[in-house]
């Protein structure tokens, strides 16, 4: 064995990652209702509620970045749901009794949801386009968008890792995740935050999601961010980094069962 | 003996209060077959779970290949493949991408891969399936995938949980015929069964688990010798005559079906001579079977010894 650690963990993971392209792409009911529902959502918002919400812009401008982390959120829910349909077969055993890095299984996981995330979210950036999204962001505003959401994706997909981990059957994997699939709601996502009843408004301004979009916001639109970057930019690095750790430790946790 | 590939020293396992392996002690020949015989909950799966590196015992040592399972866990990898009771195939991949996959997963070469992902294939009859989604395939194709797999990496040491529960009498022919043609090419064997008649049909050595303890262990000739060859079961109308067969010929009762089942040779001469000590003591069965010993006949027998007497059924 000259070959370092390092090399079979890459391929291990590409081969992981390899295995969950597969997937998304022939799970087809999956990627239609990741690639449909936010477009479902944006229209009804644009069409349907957008003539009552006041905003100050055009509401179409002002709900596509909501639209685009409700979009992920949902597409890396179903995360989750792999990892645990992993853990109930046999599949999971039979990797464990195998040399390769366990994480790789996990890493599989993250690049599909990754993958499923990018689609999506293109279908939907181009839809809301079609139905008059017109942003104001340079090539250097999108790079950053490109940035944020990135992110975004990763450490909530390692949540969502998580998630599927500490779960034991694939119903509770749907159940624990639908919860979280609201989150964008109560936030400036949809409507300005100022219009929630005040302690609703308390959360909704400090829970992460909020400065995500006024970061998105900003970087398409033009409007100011101020500190949200930065807070942003430390709730999903932190969610990042700790989902991963736990994540590890519950792996090890269940191999001691 | 050749030297053993698995040795296995008094391994315990508890689950919260609940003991499952009390001290389990066995030793596995290089290139052999051995089963490991046990009823539902008996404790198979934990000690094939042990040895496969998945829990660790609470104390014991369990080696194979001289690594300890534990603490040089990385070492037996190498070694084992396990296929588990539940099938561990990809339901979304084909037959051909699940095998290409685990073989990368094993660290082969790409060209290993390839050229052993054919032979397993035409190996294991799934070459018309091999382009088909595991989720389209039977049950017996899924098992024979899911072998197929284990065998990838060749291993030296294989474990096989329950290898045929749930397959028809004909697919569980052929899983015969695949372990035997392994077992020959050197690989060592280490099976779980619910089936006296697997176990004898498959294995060089047999161990009895029952309540977390080897109760007994041996070739299938000494654990048959020790439950008799063939059993022949009266059934009778009522208790009264059941009880008087009983007095007269022995054996074991079974108060609930109102039978005795008696060790003893399947010749003429031999029913004869039973069925006239019967009408001579004016005792009238409804009914006679003769059946093979069942691994409740080992449990019995195995009991029995341990009690002095007959066992009551029911
Ligand atoms: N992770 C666990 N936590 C708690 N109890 C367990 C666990 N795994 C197994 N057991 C218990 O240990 C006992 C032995 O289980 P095991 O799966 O080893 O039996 P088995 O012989 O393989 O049975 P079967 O023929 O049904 O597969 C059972 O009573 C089971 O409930
Ligand atoms: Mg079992």
């Amino acid at each position: 064995m000259g070959e370092s650690k390092w090399y079979w963990a890459i391929l291990d993971g590409w081969a992981m990652s390899i295995r969950s392209l597969k997937h998304i792409f022939r799970e087809a009911e999956s990627l239609l209702m990741a690639v449909g529902l936010p477009v479902a959502i944006m229209i009804m918002f644009v069409y349907v509620f957008g003539g009552a919400i006041q905003t100050g812009t055009d509401y179409v401008n002002y709900v596509v970045p909501g639209v685009i982390i409700t979009c992920v959120g949902f597409g890396s829910s179903i995360i989750a749901l792999s990892v645990t349909q992993d853990m109930v077969g046999g599949l999971f055993e039979r990797f464990r009794t195998m040399p390769l890095l366990p994480s790789s299984l996990m890493v599989g996981h993250v690049f599909g949801g990754f993958v499923r995330n990018v689609i999506a979210t293109t279908v939907a950036i181009l839809v809301a386009f079609l139905i008059g999204f017109r942003p104001e962001a340079g090539w250097l505003e999108w790079l950053g968008v490109i940035g944020v959401l990135t992110l975004f994706m990763l450490s909530i997909s390692w949540v969502f890792v998580v998630f599927g981990l500490l779960v034991k059957s694939v119903e509770a994997a749907n159940a624990i995740t639908f919860p979280m699939l609201f989150l964008p709601y109560l936030s400036s996502a949809f409507v300005p935050t100022e219009t929630m009843p005040s302690w609703l408004h308390a959360f909704a301004e400090n829970q992460p999601m909020t400065p995500l979009i006024e970061t998105l916001r900003g970087l398409l639109l033009g409007t100011p961010i101020g500190h949200n970057h930065w807070l942003m930019i430390a709730w999903f690095g932190g969610l990042l980094i700790v989902s991963m750790i736990v994540a590890t430790f519950l792996f090890k946790h269940r191999k001691s069962e | 003996m050749t030297e053993p590939v698995i040795s296995v020293k008094n391994i315990k396992k508890n689950f919260g209060k609940k003991t499952v392996l009390d001290g389990l002690q066995f030793e596995v020949a290089k290139g052999s077959i051995f089963a490991l015989l046990g009823e539902n909950g008996a404790g198979k799966t934990t000690m094939v779970r042990i040895l496969s590196t998945l829990i660790q015992a609470d104390s014991g040592v369990a080696t194979i290949g001289g690594y300890d399972t534990n603490r040089e866990s990385a070492s037996v990898k190498k070694l084992i493949s396990l296929t588990g009771q539940y099938a561990a195939v990809d339901e979304l991949l084909t037959g051909e991408e699940n095998l290409l996959m685990m073989g990368r997963l094993n660290h082969l070469d790409r060209q290993t891969v390839k050229k052993r992902t054919a032979e397993l294939l035409e190996q294991f009859d799934l070459k018309e399936a091999a382009k088909k989604r595991a989720q389209s395939y039977s049950g017996g194709m899924r098992r024979r995938l899911d072998i197929a797999i284990s065998l990838i990496a060749n291993p030296q040491v294989i474990f096989l949980d329950e290898p045929t529960t749930g397959l028809d009498p004909r697919s569980r022919k052929n899983m015969w015929n695949m372990i035997q043609r392994l077992a020959e090419s050197g690989v060592t064997i280490f099976l779980t069964t619910q089936y006296l008649e697997e176990a004898d049909q498959l294995a060089d050595k047999i161990a009895v688990i029952s309540r977390g303890k080897i109760v007994e262990e041996g070739t299938a000739t000494e654990l048959k010798r020790l439950v008799g060859e063939e059993k022949i079961e009266f059934t009778f109308a009522d208790l009264p005559s059941c009880q008087k067969a009983l007095d007269l010929l022995g054996g074991q009762i079974d108060v609930n079906e109102m039978s005795i089942t008696i060790t003893t040779e399947s010749s003429p001469e031999n029913i004869r001579q039973l069925l006239n000590m019967l009408y001579e003591s004016s005792i009238h069965p409804a009914s006679f079977i003769f059946r093979k010993p069942t691994l409740d006949d080992v449990f019995m027998e195995i009991t029995s010894d341990h009690k002095k007497g007959a066992v009551v059924n029911g």
